[in-house]
């Protein structure tokens, strides 16, 4: 049995320690907000916060998630960012948006104030393929009241 | 309290409350959904007005990001006069009844604009006569508006008229009047986006996220290589792992794939970590069949010989031949486009159920229709037995259209008891997809004494989309009109040829298609013939295009033209349009005023819209090339949602610049080299353009498409830039091999 603390809620899961952290709360925890993009941290659509710092949980195991705070998309409390997100229409499909935002929160939870470069170093790990890199640069900064 | 639960067949403690996941309550199909308020007023298979005044709108198209969930509604509501505050939207089962449900060809609003306005229209003039028949007054007194049926200041609820007006006769569609433009109060503006909220709290629902009871996660080892076959399986070690349930084989696809499923060997499990850990436990010895002869490096230089031959005759005006051997000056330049795929950020998947000899399916699926179809061919069922719903796509792009994957979740459904979810990895998506064609193509040139342009040949080779479907050997007439029998060009003697090009993978369309490598070539060598006489390269442009005027397919040298299946009438090649676009994108990015900075132009019709582009690039700290802001000008006709238009064309900008960057699928012995985003790269946010402009001519035009005509100028736009900075000319993509990116 591992403990998970997921979004303020305990679970103990009995699964293999070494199993990803995305396909427990996929999969056996039905919280589907986390998505599948490539499995390699190569994209960031799994991106969760694990004690407040942006993860990537398709290479997480959840033996390593045991015991911490972790919080997904359907526990993310930033208000400010998912309304410039909605404000300025940022998503396209979507997909990517998950991954996107819990970047994007746990950034402005360490930087406040990012510039450009700030925003586009820590976001390169998340692809968009719809394109919408700019209206998210532009509601980082919207959350952030930055010009 | 700790309660105990077995879900997907693995122990979860819970703590607290039940998982939503558990039993969900068997869903409804939206036929179901709409009988339940099957009093009211339903004219016809798109609208419902409920008697406590509720209005459903059905959405019939697939929402990939294009934005329709919030545009078709928002246009049935409008021509209704319903309140968009009051209207709750239904997303359509595939089912015929609905019309054409292939999302692709940018056709939602440009294919079916009047036929949907007309659909609520309808409704609208129902309501409008139940209410003259209530005050006993003339029905053209009467006007509908917020939701009621006005009179001067008297008012009738929709939902007050509905039944009455569910009692009257419907009239024929063709009968019913449209609103004036200036009573649409609703669209043609930026409409909000409706599934923004879902998305941004993780609630939305895409192909992977419908829990069902019981449910086995299966990936599938495919053959390596299209056509291939299992010629020994040892999947003892894969049973072994903990969680799998079960390995089952798939049937062996028969030449011409179309949208068969693969094959191979699926390992079905209670998550999807055990049913991977299963699938790498396989033993499987294949014989990869015919298609391993194929390298796509080989094939490229197959194709550049073909291009140096003469081809079959697709377009002729004049007398290219002896323009070219009176030119004072020829110039040629050869292009190659490799295979592009398609990597929508979601990876296929879907879901079925199999029960009582009824299939039901939840699929990202573009088609639900063609899904349903390839599942009841699949399970040899009758398709009235296959209930096919739709989720929200996490991108497609084409691929999403073809139904493979929807037909294995089918097949493993009914062969495993159990509702199954097929779920393709990435390397699954990279190395079975439906690759956009791989191109070469040469052009060829003469310019008289004084520098005009005498003579346009143009030489095309690729295997074309009707290859995965039967056994031709080179593009058709139609497959031409996508960038060269539909290029509007004034010089007096043009050809274009076709050559001969045979598929050893499956070919597919990928957003824009055949659009991307004509469009590159052309945007390139025109390019390339304005530095030939010392011309800006606007004035070239323009001059190329010519005068404003309504090109006749006599001008092409065409017999007909496909037009993306609008007539001609309707929807001409106006190269006046063309010419706005390209003056209003020059404007934009300060054409005249260019000094200092380096700035590339192209523009392309395609999907009946008018684009162009101008990129400005520079070099970054490393020496490589970035593009670091883009323009965009597109006249697309009516516009009904501005901005989803502005969001496509955005998206279409950076989805162009990945491919000019880095797009290439290639493959050696019939295998597909790339696997991963680190071996297929795209465009990443540090790349992206700092500043990015678009904006939409104004027009009350005919709808033309939206999705995919963005796309097409962007990398001829882009390899013209890196010319004006760098004097390099790259005509091979991506430029990653040319080592500049
Ligand atoms: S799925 Fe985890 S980074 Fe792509
Ligand atoms: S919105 Fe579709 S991948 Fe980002």
């Amino acid at each position: 049995m591992i403990r998970l603390n997921v979004n303020g809620r305990t679970h103990d899961v009995d699964a293999d320690p070494e199993m990803p952290l995305l396909w427990a709360l996929r999969d056996l925890l039905g919280l589907t907000g986390t998505k599948y993009g490539c499995g390699q941290a190569l994209c960031g659509a799994c991106t969760v916060h694990l004690d407040g710092e942006a993860v990537r949980s398709c290479v997480t195991p959840i033996s390593r998630a045991a015991g911490r705070k972790l919080t997904t998309i359907e526990g993310l409390e930033n208000r400010a960012l998912q309304d410039a997100w909605c404000e300025l229409a940022v998503p396209q499909c979507g997909f990517c948006q998950a991954g996107q935002l819990m970047t994007a929160a746990a950034l402005l939870a360490e930087t406040p104030q990012p510039s450009d470069d700030e925003i586009d170093r820590s976001m390169a790990g998340n692809i968009c393929r719809c394109g919408t890199y700019s209206r998210i640069r532009a509601a980082i900064k919207r959350a952030a009241g930055v010009k | 309290m700790l309660r105990r639960e077995f879900v997907g067949g693995l122990l979860v403690a819970v703590a607290g409350r039940t998982l939503a996941a558990q039993s969900p309550k068997k869903p409804k199909t939206s036929d179901e959904a709409l009988k339940e308020r099957s009093e009211g007023l339903r004219p016809n298979v798109f609208i419902h007005v409920a008697s406590d005044g509720k209005v459903t709108l059905v959405n019939h198209r697939s929402e990939m990001g294009q934005g329709v969930r919030s545009t078709i509604p928002a246009l049935l509501a409008d021509e209704l006069g319903a309140d968009p505050g009051r209207v709750e939207i239904e997303q359509a089962d595939g089912d015929k009844k609905y019309g054409d449900q292939n999302t692709d060809g940018s056709n939602s609003i440009r294919g079916e604009y009047e036929d949907l306005r007309r659909a609520a229209a309808t409704a609208r003039e129902m309501l409008i006569a139940a209410a003259a028949q209530r005050w006993r007054v003339p029905a053209g007194s009467l006007t509908a508006r917020d939701h009621a049926v006005w009179n001067g200041s008297r008012s009738l609820g929709f939902g007050e008229l509905a039944d009455a007006a569910g009692r009257l006769p419907v009239p024929k569609p063709e009968s019913v009047k449209l609103r004036p433009r200036s009573e649409m109060k609703h669209v043609f503006r930026d409409l909000p986006l409706v599934d923004a909220r879902a998305i941004a709290t993780g609630a939305a629902k895409f192909g992977a996220d419908v829990p069902l009871e019981g449910m086995l996660i299966a990936v599938i080892a495919r053959p390596p290589v299209v056509g291939g076959k299992v010629v020994r399986l040892d999947d003892s070690k894969a049973l072994a792992v903990p969680g799998v349930k079960q390995v089952i084989r798939m049937p062996e696809p028969k030449p011409p794939y179309k949208f068969q499923p693969w094959g191979g060997v699926a390992v079905l499990a209670t998550n999807t970590w055990a049913a991977l850990r299963g699938r790498e436990a396989l033993r499987i010895e294949w014989d990869h069949g015919p298609n391993a002869v194929y390298d796509s490096d080989r094939f490229a230089s197959e194709l550049s010989r073909a291009v140096h031959q003469p081809g079959h005759t697709a377009r002729n005006v004049g007398d290219v031949d002896t323009a070219l051997a009176k030119a004072a000056k020829t110039i040629e330049a050869e292009y190659h486009v490799p295979h592009l795929a398609h990597v929508p950020m979601e990876p296929p998947a879907a879901i079925a159920r199999f029960e009582d000899g009824k299939c039901e399916l939840w699929a990202a699926t573009q088609n639900p229709q063609d899904a349903r179809t390839q599942a009841a061919e699949t399970l040899g069922i009758d398709e009235s037995r296959v209930t096919s719903h739709v989720t929200l796509l996490g991108g497609a792009f084409g691929r999403k259209s073809k139904a493979d994957f929807v037909a294995e979740a089918a097949y493993l459904a009914r062969e495993a008891k159990a509702p199954v979810r097929v779920q393709w990895t990435r390397e699954d998506d990279l190395r079975h997809d439906y690759y956009n064609a791989v191109n070469t193509q040469l052009l060829t040139a003469a310019l008289d004494a004084e520098g005009k342009v005498t003579a346009w040949r143009q030489r095309t080779a690729f295997p074309p989309i009707a290859t995965t479907f039967s056994d031709v050997k080179g593009p058709s007439a139609g497959d031409l009109q996508q960038g060269v029998t539909d290029l509007p060009l004034a010089i007096p003697n043009v050809r274009a040829e076709t050559c001969d090009a045979s598929a050893h993978v499956r070919i597919g369309w990928l957003r824009s298609v055949y659009n991307i490598f004509h469009g590159f070539s052309a945007g390139s060598f025109m390019d390339e013939l304005a530095y030939a006489h010392g011309k800006d390269p606007r004035d070239n442009l323009l001059e190329l295009f010519g005068p404003p005027r309504l090109v006749t397919l006599q001008e092409l040298g065409v017999d007909k033209l496909r037009n993306y299946g609008a007539s001609l009438d309707k929807h001409p090649i106006d190269t006046g349009r063309l010419r706005r676009v390209i003056e209003r994108v020059a404007s934009m990015a300060r054409w005249s005023d260019r000094s200092g900075r380096a700035l590339g132009l192209a523009a392309h019709r395609s999907f009946l819209t008018y684009v162009a582009v101008v990129v400005s690039v520079k070099k970054n700290a490393l020496g490589k090339i970035a593009v670091d802001e883009a323009w965009l000008a597109a006249d697309a006709g009516t516009v009904v949602n501005l901005e989803r238009a502005r969001a496509q064309m955005e998206g279409a900008l950076i989805f162009g610049m990945s491919h000019a960057f880095y797009g290439g699928a290639t493959m050696k012995a019939g295998v597909t080299e790339q696997s991963n985003f680190d071996t297929y790269r795209l465009v990443r946010m540090p790349e992206a353009p700092r500043a990015l402009h678009v904006e939409l001519v104004e027009s009350d035009g005919p709808p033309g498409g939206i999705g995919e005509p963005g796309v097409p100028p962007v990398a001829p736009a882009i390899a013209n830039a890196i010319f004006v900075l760098t004097g390099q000319r790259i005509r091979t993509l991506p430029l990653m091999l040319a080592g500049v990116v």
